[in-house]
């Protein structure tokens, strides 16, 4: 590669300023200037809360154009930036999003209450099982080995969960009968990728055809005639962290939870270290980048993919275990419903980094619920396009126009000793 | 090479040819299922307690509940023998023409991104796009019977051209991986099309009544029923049988076929032989999408129910599943179009007799798992390894008298 190039490449667009610009000025125009008329309560302590904060009470289209003004005024930052050469930091970003889903918060609630924690836990609680989905992609994809069958793992999960902990009666068993059935499925998948050299793509749309068949036979055979035995796990008991669950909003929302959501919260920083602070890690990025190279300098490639892959798979497994035990209960036919491909989404949305990807799923979560909510609250407002946003985001991130979005140089692509 | 290691050569050729291994692949296929229906029988979890006593009772309950199994899809999807007339007893094999119809179209399409090697995992979102164009023609135009049928057709053409060109286009231009933005697109689609059912001004019903629905469509739009009205069975087949010879013609004897191929086979080299790799995407996409809206068309116009959000009933899924079994080429797909048709249309009789019909959901996907992988097959059925030589055609070219190959 040539300066030149180098130089290309390292060059800050204008497309970050120009899409913070735009959605800013479509707030302050919609939720703003032409918003709806009405108060908003932003509800910040819930009824039984220990410490009581008094809800923030808003006009909904002063909001909107408050809102818009802080968003144009954070994009013509980023563009000072851009026209410096620097990126836009990921944190101001971050808070850039979060001023417009305030904004549309407002928007939806005129004349009602927005009951913060309520929907910020919610959110949290749907995203789990993307979000340990969307882990599993990633350790698969780093090493190399494209995963389209993160949903087949997370039904897989499900099932064993509710199953399992239907049948010994305890929580434990189920997790980890969850994270053993996805980690097979991800072997099967390691093993026609790693050993058979078959098309990673075809193997894992096939592998959710085939565990979309069993779990739908096996429920239909098994779990509907035999429910009150098999399939009634009830759920997880929600584990209140004293003290720091008492905080006003981050309380509620991240330290009262299932323990599946704690999991969540933890797996997520840890494969951020072992990915990128780790000799391990290391490794596993060297297999997914150039596994000739890693090859040479004497690492195993079939055997770190092998792993890897399957490991990702026991954490996709329990994200499976978090929709049954850590939220619905029972199984349901097909109940992961399409959840493993927003994990694929989240994966490229999230540029293949634990963090990223993890708000990315918070994202779809909070989507979500936002059309539930929006439902009750406003009906009448098409939510079906409030649902449709984490999509188009997401391929608008794809198609390279916030940002560029490289996946790992050898994904998809079976090594062979030459 | 002597008379006996040319048979004998020619031998390997077939055991190691992609055709010994679809077929050992469904029978495989068939036995997984065979196992997973044996394995959730009452009757033989019963007789597993005293197998040791009598391990007859166990073996009679696997035979029956297998042969019971199969025998009702055989009956529900070819012929019902005990059928009290001729035409009954012949509906199922209509059915499963009527079923699988688009199943081959939608297979067609995915097959051909296949063989440009490129992977469209957007079959339902194409499939939706077509249906939104083509119910819209056909229930709120008003056209001429014949017309009005082919305005509906081509217009779900177009919808699903235009969505799967974008899709190729996209990817042309920066390089977006089309399998993401295929199942993207997917959810995107779902979601409009939901919107546009639910209210009356667009797709929805003129009475709505909360839930999204379309008109049924016109009289005039509609697929005429191919053998009379005793039979479903409508147009929506020789559709798809014109489409197969169409996508042979396509990718077999066209230029434009050979220039699929070719980026398919290695796209450095077509890059190298002047063809423009990016507009092939871009043409592969649409010209896969294209067949794929035929299929759509086959959804919207060929019940004279109103469409719901979920009339895509899993094709663009399922279709993927056709593509692979078929090996991406015409007579191949038309007979796993069928086969999987077959098994939509047996289904409701397997269930009358207590059999989950979804098993054969786990056959369908175990059989192709099995093609997915050719040197597992291989290795469990000890097949020679691929064969470069040619003796299978030497003895054809000679039995048809025509020399060539030595």
């Amino acid at each position: 590669m040539t300066i030149t190039e180098l130089a290309k490449e390292e060059r800050v667009g204008f497309k970050s300023p120009a899409v913070m610009g735009f959605v800013g000025a479509v707030v302050m125009l919609f939720f703003g200037i032409l918003g709806r008329e009405g108060e908003v309560a932003f509800e910040i302590s819930r009824r039984n809360d220990v410490i009581q904060v008094p809800a923030i009470p808003v006009d909904s289209s002063t909001l909107g154009i408050f809102s818009g003004v802080l968003m144009l005024a954070i994009a013509g930052y980023s563009l000072s930036r851009s026209l410096k050469n620097l990126r836009t930091p990921i944190w101001l970003s971050s808070i850039y999003g979060l001023i417009g889903v305030i904004a549309l918060l407002g928007w939806l609630a005129a004349g009602a209450a927005v009951p913060i924690a309520f929907i910020a836990g919610t959110a949290l609680v749907l995203a789990v099982p993307i979000m340990l989905g969307a882990m599993g992609g990633i350790m698969c994809e780093r090493v190399g080995v494209t995963n389209i069958a993160i949903e087949a793992q997370l039904l897989t999960g499900a099932f064993m969960a509710a199953v399992v902990s239907s049948i010994t009666d305890n929580f434990l068993f189920g997790l980890f009968s969850a994270m053993i059935g996805a980690a097979l499925v991800s072997m099967v998948l390691a093993v026609f990728a790693i050993k058979y050299l078959a098309q990673q793509i075809i193997v894992g749309v096939v592998l959710n055809v085939l565990m979309i068949g069993i779990t739908n036979f096996l429920y239909q055979q098994w779990l509907t005639e035999d429910g009150e035995n098999v399939n009634f796990p009830g759920t997880m008991d929600i584990i209140r962290i004293p003290f720091l669950s008492d905080i006003p909003i981050i309380g509620p929302v991240l330290f009262e939870n299932r323990i599946t959501v704690f999991l969540a919260l933890i797996i997520v920083p840890t494969l951020y270290f072992v990915l990128f602070k780790s000799k391990l890690g290391l490794r596993a990025r060297a297999v997914g980048e150039h596994p000739l190279a890693a090859d040479t300098v004497g690492i195993n490639v079939g055997r770190t993919r092998f792993w890897w892959v399957t490991i990702g798979g026991m954490s996709a497994g329990l994200g499976g275990a978090a929709l049954t035990i850590g939220n619905a209960g029972a199984f349901g036919r097909e109940m992961s419903g399409g959840f493993g491909f927003i994990a694929l989404a989240v994966v490229i949305l999230g540029r293949w980094h634990p963090i990223s990807a993890a708000l990315a799923a918070l994202l779809f979560g909070f989507s979500i619920i936002l059309r539930v909510w929006a439902n009750q609250v406003s009906p009448g407002i098409p939510t079906d396009f409030i649902t449709m946003v984490p999509y188009i985001v997401t391929i608008i991130a794809v198609v390279g126009f916030v940002g560029q979005s490289r996946p790992p140089k050898a994904l998809a692509v079976p090594y062979t000793k030459g | 090479m002597s008379e006996e290691n040319r048979w004998s050569q020619a031998l390997k050729e077939i055991l190691s040819g992609s055709f010994t291994r679809t077929v050992l692949s469904i029978i495989l296929g068939f036995l997984v299922g065979a196992a997973f229906m044996i394995a959730s029988n009452k009757e033989f979890i019963e007789s597993l307690g005293y197998i040791l006593s009598r391990p007859g009772d166990a073996l009679g309950a696997a035979v029956s509940v297998v042969s019971e199994g199969y025998g009702a899809l055989f009956r529900g999807a070819i012929f019902n023998a005990e059928a009290e007339t001729f035409e009954r007893a012949i509906r199922p094999m209509t059915e499963t023409l009527r079923l699988g119809a688009p199943l081959i179209l939608a297979g067609l399409g995915l097959g051909l991104t296949f063989r440009v090697g490129m992977f469209n995992i957007g079959g339902t979102g194409q499939l939706i796009t077509g249906m939104i164009f083509a119910t819209f023609v056909a229930t709120r135009l008003e056209l001429p019977f014949v017309l009005h049928v082919l305005v509906a057709i081509i217009a779900a053409v177009i919808g699903s051209t235009m969505l799967g060109a974008l899709v190729g286009y996209l990817k042309a231009r920066t390089g977006a991986h089309e399998v993401i933005l295929t199942i993207m697109f997917n959810y995107i689609m779902l979601y409009f099309f939901t919107f546009l059912l639910r209210d009356p001004m667009l797709l929805g019903e003129e009475r709505a009544t909360g839930n999204p629905k379309a008109d049924p469509a016109a009289e005039t739009a509609l697929l005429p029923r191919l053998l009379g009205d005793e039979y479903a069975l409508h147009y929506g087949i020789l559709i798809a049988l014109i489409a197969v010879v169409v996508y042979w013609w396509l990718m077999e004897r066209s230029t434009i076929g050979f220039r699929l191929r070719m980026v398919g086979y290695n796209p450095d080299a077509a890059r190298t032989a002047g063809v423009s790799v990016e507009r092939t995407y871009i043409l592969a996409m649409g010209l896969s999408a294209a067949f794929v809206g035929l299929a759509a068309a086959n959804q919207a116009l060929g019940v004279s129910i109103g469409v719901t959000p979920s009339a895509h009933a899993n094709i663009g899924f399922d279709a993927i599943t056709v593509a692979l079994l078929g090996g991406s080429n015409a007579p191949g797909i038309l007979l796993a179009g069928l086969l999987f048709g077959a098994f939509k249309a047996g289904a409701p009789s397997m269930q009358v007799l207590g059999v989950s019909p979804e098993v054969l959901g786990i056959v369908q996907g175990a059989i192709v798992l099995f093609i997915a992988a050719p040197p597992l097959i291989r290795a469990l059925f000890r097949l020679p390894p691929g064969q470069t030589t040619n003796a299978l055609g030497a003895i054809r070219d000679r039995l048809l008298r025509r020399g060539g190959a030595k």
